[in-house]
């Protein structure tokens, strides 16, 4: 996987180049990303904006060595993602990525410390799950199972497995789309303060503008284009956001 | 412990209806493969220990009578090891309190010293004084038969002459592990009984001082048996020989041998088609078991778990389940295989111990068989979903593309309610799937109908046998060759309707390379009483001047077919060698024959109208006084009666098959609920969610439950004419592979068959239903608004 990244900018963490990524069912193919050229800096918060099928998901996925773009390249520092084989891809997966999804997906039959703890244990040099899930403010729920959570309460236990093995890049596909807005702003200020505490790189989701506040940049999304960059001056936190 | 594996241990515990469930379907797959296997390992290795350790011979011969330096003639034979001689004689038997004709044989046992060959076992009292004149060993099963101990009497007509006997011991040989009265089809042992006697006091009995009539040899090392068998005959040729035979023409031991050749069959075949039929039906419901668990599987995939620890996780899962089935099944299969060792030991073959044996190799293929099966379904259904693209996979599941299924494309749907097209659409939805579903219930359905099939086929074998071709009450032999006339005689006795005269003689018949030893009957051409039935089980005339053979003595052991010449070597009288062509082919299922015409063996043998024995048909509530006659009379030596024949074949080989019958019902019962039971359960898993998202809607339990089950219903009823097919299809494997020399099953399925294989299908499914039903009762609606596993 070791690859010269094209333009070494010593703070870039991603950068892609002329992504494509085309779905085939059957007759019909869906052009999911049509050229993305993007590069994504150490420990910056950035929220992806986009309507529902504009290629969010397929772009995070790309990144996090789930899914193989149709054409282009992507670079993770020194490292080509494009071409890896499914080895070298998990092995990037287990020690640099952290996933959270808007279905929380956590393994039913495991409590919230299990749940981190399946993660900590492939981990090189992880937190402790009950540090993990203290961060995310679930230090008195440790043994309680999946079904026995709020669902806010499931995304921050998902949250706490992602950052618990200290990823260098945590990617979260839609966290508070499931969740109630009040909810939805727990979850968010527990990724905030996971990007300021540890400053991982944090790829957020979301097709709600009012989320975009929180976010050093904001990258818009249409039709499988990159539609705008737009850096905020300020960031708003995210106990003061709402929509 | 790993968060993995206690992931594993719970999802157990939280499946473990359906993992006790798959366990079943193993255990039977397994038990009736170590049950088999073990129970056959368990006898040759008796047998084998038994005879070298009591000292079989290897080389037998009988004679009319040869003086005793003979003996030694034939001990300076190149090739002979030990070689002891014998007298035997035939006679009647009466034991106080039983009125039926019992037969028997005595065998001498030398005055001094230990006998050399087929040495005695002795179970309980001791062996026969020196010189004694009245002391007799028993064999176990006609001393058990009659509850009789060391220091009881019994008669004995010995050469016409009475004599009072009495018990010493009981003992089992080697020689006689297999006890059948001669021209019997079973076992009887109340009618029929070995003994043993001083050589003197038989010798004495039998005019026989100074003389034997029966040679027993061992061979050297190096010998070669035809050799020595040839020369044998060669100076026994004067003295009445019969042809001597080695150990594979040995009574007790060729029946013993075919009976092992078929249970080989049985160990091989049942346990083929239930492990088999399990391990598909395993391969089956491990993959949508763990085709259950994709987005699980797309999780670990996201943390970085590799392929193989994922597929290594679900490996451990199922083998966990086979270990706990094959466990079990071996357990269940060595308990059943000592009982059924013993049904056997203590039926059909005697001997004086067992050594139960259970080799590690068929513990070992038990569960290779079940882990690979298990495995395999396992990682099929695991790489189809790492491979899922990672978008899909953790995404709820994309809503299927329902179809209109062909009854709506018919334009049926006005008969049809919603929940009704909901089930035909599931159902087209997933066509392969659902194929499979059938076709597991179907294998369940067919195993059981294989499971209790041998007991129609047997009541149909003994139907033919007794009620169709051996008609006769009472079939008599004479102890020589005697003289047409004697057939009055028996006709004139009180009690007796109709008499049949018969005659055989002992030859050896020759095709080319293939030859068989049997006896050469001849009958009356158009009997009343034993007839010979064509294919289609109709009686047909033997035509004169030939012979005509059962099926499968022609196909399979001689290889001839009509208009063929066979080579009739006699071994009785002057022992003329003919040529005697083949001019038909009868059905038979118990035993093998070769008929002809009385007149044709009459004029083979260039003799007058001769019987060795006759057919009778004796009127009914006769019986005990003509055999009180018949008994008295010195030329009678053995009576058959065909209806205790029938009771006691089924008190000994019926035994011992409807023993393995049940078995093999309970075991295909339990693979049948296990496969049903499963089915039903994933299905609910699979639409928990729907269903709940329906009662979500208003939907009542009822209406849920409808859908579901109705969808069960639906492939049951549609598994089972299937399933009827796949039990026709083993039941003929079965049918092919059990053809022996002793019986072929006739490939017959009685109306209970059907019954029961739909029955086990029908049952499982209302008691997996009534589980479902339940189940529903406690989905949880919120919990699956809240998450989506
Ligand atoms: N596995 C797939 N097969 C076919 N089309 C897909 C697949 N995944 C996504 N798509 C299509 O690609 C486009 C982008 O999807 P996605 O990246 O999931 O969008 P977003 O996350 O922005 O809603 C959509 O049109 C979607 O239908
Ligand atoms: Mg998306």
């Amino acid at each position: 996987m070791m690859a010269r990244m094209p333009e070494a900018s010593p703070n870039a963490v991603f950068v892609a180049r002329g992504l494509t990524k085309v779905y085939r069912m059957g007759e019909v193919e869906v052009q999911a990303l049509r050229g993305i050229d993007l590069t994504l800096y150490r420990g910056e918060l950035v929220v992806l904006l986009g309507p529902s099928g504009s290629g969010k998901s397929t772009l995070l996925n790309i990144l996090g060595g789930l899914d193989a773009p149709s054409g282009g390249e992507v670079y993770y520092l020194d490292h080509k993602l494009t071409g890896a084989s499914e080895i070298e891809l998990t092995r990037f997966r287990r020690e640099h990525v952290g996933f959270v999804f808007q279905f929380y997906n956590l393994i039913p039959s495991l409590t919230a410390r299990e749940n981190v703890a399946a993660v900590t244990e492939i981990a090189e040099s992880p937190m402790r799950p009950e540090e993990a899930l203290g961060l995310v403010g679930l230090g008195n729920r440790l043994d309680h199972f999946p079904a026995q959570l709020s669902g806010g309460e499931q995304q921050r236990v998902a949250i706490a497995r992602a950052v618990a093995k200290n990823p260098a890049v945590l990617l979260c596909d839609e966290p508070t789309g499931a969740l109630d807005s009040a909810t939805g702003v727990v979850v968010l200020e527990v990724l905030e303060k996971v990007n300021r505490e540890l400053g991982t790189l944090t790829v957020l989701i979301t097709h709600n503008a009012g989320i975009a506040d929180m976010a050093d940049r904001v990258i818009r999304l249409s039709d499988g284009r990159i539609a705008d960059i737009h850096e905020n001056a300020v960031k708003k936190p995210a106990c003061e956001l709402a929509w | 412990m790993k968060a993995l594996d206690r992931k594993l241990f719970r999802d157990l515990w939280h499946l473990r209806g359906q993992v006790l469930a798959i366990a079943a379907v193993i255990m039977g797959g397994v038990a009736t493969m170590v049950m088999s296997l073990s129970t056959y390992d368990s006898l040759v290795s008796t047998r084998d220990r038994f005879y070298s350790e009591y000292r079989l011979a290897d080389v037998f011969a009988s004679l009319k009578r040869a003086p005793e330096p003979v003996a030694e003639r034939l001990a300076e034979i190149p090739g002979v090891e030990r070689l002891e001689t014998r007298v035997k004689a035939g006679v009647k038997l009466e034991v106080a309190g039983f009125s039926d004709p019992i037969t028997g044989q005595i065998l001498s046992l030398p005055d001094v010293g230990e006998a050399q060959l087929n040495r005695l076992y002795f179970k309980r009292g001791r062996t026969v004084q020196p010189w004694s004149t009245d002391e007799v060993v028993l064999s176990d099963t006609f001393a058990d038969a009659h509850h009789l101990q060391p220091g009881d009497t019994l008669a004995a007509i010995i050469h016409g002459k009475r004599k009072t006997l009495t018990v010493v011991g009981v003992a089992v040989s080697p020689e006689y592990v297999y006890q059948i009265a001669p021209g019997a089809m079973f076992p009887d042992f109340k009618r029929y009984g070995v003994l043993w006697m001083g050589r003197n006091a038989l010798a004495t009995a039998y005019d026989m001082k100074g003389a034997f009539n029966q040679v027993s040899l061992t061979l050297a090392r190096d010998a070669n048996e035809q050799d020595v068998i040839d020369r044998v005959d060669a100076i026994l040729a004067d003295s009445g020989g019969t042809g001597a035979y080695g150990r594979k023409d040995q009574f007790s031991n060729r029946f013993l041998s075919e009976e092992l050749k078929q249970l080989r069959t049985m160990a091989t075949v049942f346990p083929a088609i239930f492990l088999g039929v399990a391990a598909f039906l395993l391969n089956v419901v491990l993959s949508r078991l763990i085709a259950l668990q994709r987005e699980q599987i797309a999780i670990l995939k996201a943390f970085g778990y590799s392929y193989a620890a994922i597929g290594a996780h679900y490996v451990k899962m199922v083998l966990l389940m086979v270990l706990l089935g094959v466990a079990a099944g071996v357990a269940l299969g060595t308990w059943f295989g000592q009982g059924l060792s013993h049904v056997y030991s203590e039926t059909t073959f005697r001997f004086p111990y067992l050594d139960y044996r259970l080799q590690p190799g068929t513990v070992l293929i038990a569960l290779a068989v079940s882990a690979l099966a298990a495995v395999s379904g396992t990682l099929v259904s695991v790489m189809r979903a790492v491979r899922l693209p990672p978008a899909e996979g953790m995404r709820p599941e994309m809503p299927t593309r329902y179809r209109t299924s062909l009854v709506e494309r018919l334009g049926l749907q006005r008969w049809l309610a919603a929940p009704s097209r909901m089930i035909l659409r599931h159902i087209g939805r997933r066509p392969l799937k659902s194929l499979l579903t059938v076709l597991g219930i179907a294998c369940a359905c067919g195993l059981m109908m294989v499971g209790n099939y041998q007991k129609g086929a047997i009541d149909f074998m003994v139907d033919v046998q007794f009620r169709q071709a051996s008609r006769e009450d009472l079939a008599l032999a004479f102890i020589d060759p005697t003289s047409g006339r004697a057939l009055h005689e028996l006709a004139a006795l009180p009690g007796v309707d109709f008499v049949e005269g018969y005659r055989d003689v002992p030859a050896i018949l020759r095709f080319g390379q293939y030859r068989h030893r049997a006896a050469l009957f001849g009958i009356q051409p158009e009997g009343r009483l034993h007839r010979s039935l064509d294919s289609r089980l109709k009686p047909v005339a033997v035509p004169p001047g030939g012979v005509v053979l059962t099926d499968y003595l022609a196909n399979d052991i001689l290889h001839v077919k009509p208009g063929d010449m066979l080579t009739v070597e006699v071994l009785e009288g002057s022992r003329p060698v003919r040529q005697v062509p083949v001019l038909g082919i009868t059905r038979q299922y118990l035993g093998v024959s070769a008929y002809m015409q009385k007149e044709s063996v009459n004029a083979l043998m260039r003799e007058g109208n001769t019987v060795t024995g006759a057919y009778l048909a004796v009127e009914p509530g006769s019986e005990a006084e003509l055999y009180a006659r018949l008994h008295d009379r010195p030329r009678v030596l053995g009576m058959v009666a065909n209806k205790t024949a029938v009771q006691s074949f089924y008190a000994t080989i019926g035994e011992f098959i409807l023993f393995y019958n049940l078995v093999a019902t309970v075991l295909a019962g339990a693979i049948g609920f296990g496969v049903v039971y499963n089915s039903a359960r994933i299905a609910l898993s699979e639409r928990g969610r729907e269903l709940a998202s329906l009662r979500v809607l208003g939907f009542t339990r009822g209406e849920i439950a409808y859908i579901l089950l109705g969808e069960l219903a639906l492939l049951t009823l549609a598994a089972i004419p299937v399933g009827f097919l796949v039990g026709v299809g083993l039941v003929g494997i079965l049918v092919v592979a059990f053809q022996s020399e002793l019986y072929r099953l006739p490939l017959i399925l009685t109306p209970e068959n059907y019954a029961m294989g739909a029955s086990v299908v029908i049952v499982s499914a209302l008691l997996s239903g009534l589980l479902l039903w339940q189940r529903l009762g406690r989905l949880d609606l919120v919990a699956v608004l809240k998450t989506r596993e």
